[in-house]
């Protein structure tokens, strides 16, 4: 036999080398056939859908490796139990013509029952070293060199995403690079929570993985394609955990090194919004809310030092254009009902004055 | 030894009149009642009421979200909601089922004359019932009256810091935790009747191998529910003492532990599945040879493959928290464990196939109902296996895929065998015959509602829908799907409606059922219909596992072959 080569593991899942195959082309096919119903009822725009048979980056697309797989040795004792059933069913039912007679009694066989034992046995062998392999090749993936760290923050009812290494800080909308073959950068996010328990899950790049508070976890996605991909909280966090959503932009290496560019720096001050920044200052926005260069530094609320690059408002609620902005300052309530964040009952032209400033926060 | 064919009953002797009682002396005697078939139908009812107020509940959160951004309820009334609607089935409508069948059933079936202990178990109803009350009273107590209902909203397995004071102010989650407490201590009363009455009180000749399956099954039950309730009740404590006196167990803001809380509740929570599965396998055991008119197929190993299922059942609970951050080892160690709970499932499923195998099959109600419980337990469990294989849990896990994976094991397989039970044993209870067409009305209304209801409900799991959203934007492609759920739901809700009728009417004026209505071969069908209060004038003594067949085969008897 020839010395099989162990390819390194990272560079393995960094070039997409093809893998060995889990399933086999026909398997595959009758699987993709049960997945039709699914994909006709995908999302209208079928970019941003958040099927899980969708993936786009590498621990996604092995966790569906393994699903086919396990769809398809399930669909196989689908198919024989259940048409057992039928045709005992069938079979068996008394007919009109009767006899009335008690059918012989049969107590039981030991050669059957053995073999109805010893093949789940051996289905479940299979099935749990596949998964164990799985498992391993998520969960103890080594952190390559040129891996981007993120730090996700769970907070009710929105998500706090920071860039240590950069002194970046932004919400609800994390923007991450493309991993391409040639300049491979999967993200490394560690996850922590600041009140309750809440679950990261954007179903094209990775499975879910817990904020826990008083635990830090780790997940790391490899995102193949730039674009938008959607997510959100997915364990139950109080009133509002509904509309925790998440948004998860993939850029090219280029324009995340813009992005992380701009959100750096400081508020820019315009003297023409002085009067609402004196609204912001002067009011209890700042012991929730932070923006860099002023007096605001908390960090309750969403970090707003950037809060007009962002596409959304209140954890993806709504989009964030300066008509929504109004409205939310006014009552933010009325978008999402049980956000922390209180209307400041501010009279129509402070709300004016304040939102003048806030939309030169680029 | 005797066999029953030579002991005749005085059948006469045991038909009771009750008519001309006043109300009030009618009462007291349910109320001050010790008699185990007394307490068994009460149990029953309290059951059925639950279900009928935690099926509104259900209708309310589907209602809710038939169409994308729907305003029919708020989402703190959604959450209580569906709060009130996972805490009620669990505990105020599957467990009384479970603890009234075997209060009805296993002291007839063992050939006793009424539980181990008669007084533990009216006290263990007791408590179950006030520990419903409790948790509903938080609709009008503490805050409830001026605060419009103050019903708890932390979810059924009600995480860690949610319910810390920090994060549930008020009593809601005070009457959620004491009403649990409380009717979990009316559980192990209950099971601690059970067992006794299993291993003390068997009739001459029923050795453990000659039980009827359900004793058995009852057997492995009433074990696995010391075992899982007392760490839930213990839980429960330490929350209290989170609540009312400052302790932080789970209280992460002064270093607690979520997790803990997580742990507690899954080694409660996922032996309680199988504490509601075991006694609707007993029930199918029980059925499908009835009306194949076979002997069980392998009862041995339908024992063995109990026994094991117990076992291994309190060794998979961490499969819930396969996306909280274990190791790679922890999440592989339970992965493993629980698709081993496939092996002896599976074995059990075969087993009941190969009774039906050359069989002559009557579809009567009761037998309609097996049926699909058996095709759909299938799908259950190999939706489970899915849900196994870790990698996958962490797509599946907290959508709607996980709902409709656990709706398929409590509605597709649990309450469709309970259906079954109440339609085979209720002209035992009452001495009348279920509607049979009113019964098949039953059957495919459900069975249809079932379908269009839960098959659907795992596709917008699979397409990135989360559990436990009041609502969704219409543009994630979940809106069509959720419409035919809450379709589904409608006919589920119709069935329902027409049980409960056929019940009211069969009680009125349904055929008289006499001892045997389905020519069966277990002891209870040897006494009256209603049977006295003392069961047996006699007590039976049996030389097999049916003893009836014994009888009604004088030539050919079943301990020949045993």
């Amino acid at each position: 036999m020839k010395p099989d080569v162990e390819p390194n593991r990272v560079s393995e899942r960094v070039e997409r080398a093809p893998k060995r195959t889990l399933v086999s082309p026909r398997v595959f096919l009758l699987a993709t056939l049960a997945l039709v119903p699914l994909t006709l009822s995908a999302a209208s725009d079928a970019s941003l859908t958040t099927s899980i048979f969708a993936p786009e980056s590498t621990p996604a697309h092995s966790i569906m490796r393994l699903s086919l797989f396990v769809l398809a040795i399930t669909g196989a004792i689908f198919v024989v139990v259940f048409g057992l059933i039928i045709y005992a069913v069938v079979r068996f039912r008394r007919r009109s013509e009767d006899d009335g007679k008690e059918p012989a009694q049969i107590y039981g066989s030991n050669p059957v029952e053995m073999a109805w034992t010893v093949v789940p046995i051996i289905i479940v062998v299979v099935l749990t070293l596949t998964t164990a392999r799985i498992i391993h090749e998520i969960q103890d993936a080594p952190k390559p060199a040129g891996a981007v760290d993120v730090q996700v923050i769970g907070h009710q009812f929105w998500w706090e995403i920071r860039y240590p290494k950069y002194g970046v800080v932004t919400a609800n909308e994390m923007h991450v690079p493309v991993s391409l073959k040639t300049h491979p950068m999967p993200t490394f996010l560690d996850l922590r929570s600041a009140d309750v328990v809440h679950s990261f899950w954007v179903p094209r790049l990775a499975g879910k993985t817990e904020l826990v508070p008083n635990k830090v976890n780790t997940m790391w996605i490899e995102p193949e394609r730039t674009g938008l991909f959607l997510g959100q909280c997915a364990k139950y966090c109080g009133t509002q955990h509904s509309w925790m959503l998440l948004r998860v932009y993939v850029d090219t290496p280029e324009e995340f090194g813009r992005w992380l560019q701009e959100q750096k720096t400081s508020a820019t001050s315009e003297p023409t919004a002085a009067a609402g920044r004196r609204i912001f200052e002067r009011n209890a926005c700042i012991n929730c809310h932070a923006v860099n260069g002023t007096v605001g530094t908390g960090r309750f609320g969403p970090d707003l030092t950037h809060l007009m690059s962002r596409d959304t408002l209140g954890s993806g609620v709504v989009k964030n254009t300066p008509e929504n902005l109004r409205a939310w300052i006014k009552a933010p309530d009325q978008f999402k009902p049980g956000v922390l964040m209180p209307a400041m009952n501010l009279n129509d032209p402070e709300i004016d004055e304040l939102v003048a400033y806030l939309v030169t926060l680029k | 030894m005797d066999s029953i064919a030579k002991q005749p009953l005085d059948l006469e002797s045991f038909t009771r009149s009750t008519s001309g009682k006043p109300v009030l002396s009618f009462l007291h005697e349910w109320v001050v009642t010790v008699d185990h078939k007394k307490l068994g139908i009460m149990y029953i009812l309290y059951a059925l009421f639950f279900l009928v107020v935690g099926g509104v509940e259900a209708m309310l959160i589907r209602l809710q979200l038939a169409v994308p951004n729907n305003h029919l309820v708020g989402p703190q009334a959604f959450n209580q909601l569906f709060t009130m609607h996972g805490t009620t089935m669990i505990f105020l409508a599957a467990m009384p089922f479970i603890f009234g069948f075997a209060n009805y059933l296993v002291p007839l079936m063992v050939g006793t004359r009424d539980m181990a202990f008669p007084r533990l178990n009216a006290f263990g109803f007791w408590l179950t019932a006030f520990g419903g009350l409790l948790l509903y009273f938080s609709l009008i107590g503490g805050e409830g009256m001026t605060g419009a209902g103050s019903a708890p909203d932390v979810g059924w397995f009600a995480y860690s810091p949610l319910t810390s004071k920090a994060f549930s102010k008020g009593h809601s989650t005070d009457y959620w935790t004491l009403g649990i407490l409380i009717s979990g201590f009316g559980s192990i009363a209950t099971a601690i009747n059970i067992l006794t009455t299993i291993l003390c009180l068997r009739c001459r000749g029923m050795t453990l191998m000659k039980m009827p399956l359900l004793a058995w099954l009852y057997l492995i039950v009433s074990g696995m529910v010391l075992f899982a309730v007392s760490p839930l009740s213990a839980a429960q404590i330490m929350l209290l003492l989170d609540r009312f006196l400052g302790a932080h167990f789970f209280d992460t803001q002064a270093g607690g532990s979520a997790v803990l809380w997580m742990h507690f509740f899954w080694i409660f929570g996922h032996p309680e599945v199988y504490i509601l599965v075991l006694p609707v396998f007993a029930f199918a055991s029980e059925i499908i040879p009835v009306f194949s008119r076979k002997a069980i197929f392998g009862y041995p190993v339908m024992v063995g493959a109990t026994v094991a299922i117990g076992f291994v059942s309190v060794s998979v609970w961490a499969h819930h928290m396969f996306a909280v951050g274990m190791t790679s080892m922890g999440n592989t160690f339970f992965a493993i464990s629980t698709m081993l709970v496939g092996v002896p499932t599976g074995i059990k499923i075969f087993n009941w196939i190969g009774t039906m195998w050359g069989g002559k099959i009557r579809f009567a109600t009761p037998m309609l109902f097996s049926i699909a419980f058996l095709a759909q337990f299938l799908i259950a469990g190999l939706t489970g296996i899915m849900l196994a294989a870790a990698p996958f849990d962490w797509q599946l896990t907290d959508s709607y895929f996980v709902i409709a994976h656990f709706h398929y094991v409590i509605v597709g397989a649990i309450v469709f065998m309970i259906f079954a039970a109440v339609y085979y044993w209720f002209p035992k209870a009452t001495g009348t015959l279920l509607n049979e067409s009113l019964g098949k009305w039953h059957f495919w209304l459900f069975l249809i509602g079932f379908h269009l209801t839960f098959d659907t409900m795992h596709i917008p799991g699979i397409l990135g829908m989360p559990r436990r959203i009041y609502t969704y934007s219409a543009d994630r492609g979940w809106g069509t799907l959720n419409l035919v759920c809450t379709i589904g739901a409608v006919f589920q809700a119709l069935g329902i409606l027409v049980f409960v009728f056929n019940i009211v009417r069969s009680l009125r004026k349904g055929q008289p059922a006499g001892n045997d209505p389905w020519d069966a071969w277990t002891l209870e069908w040897t006494t009256s219909s209603p049977p006295p209060e003392y069961n047996y004038a006699e007590l039976p003594v049996v030389k097999s596992r049916r003893p009836l067949w014994d009888l009604k085969h004088p030539t050919d008897p079943d301990w020949k072959y045993e």
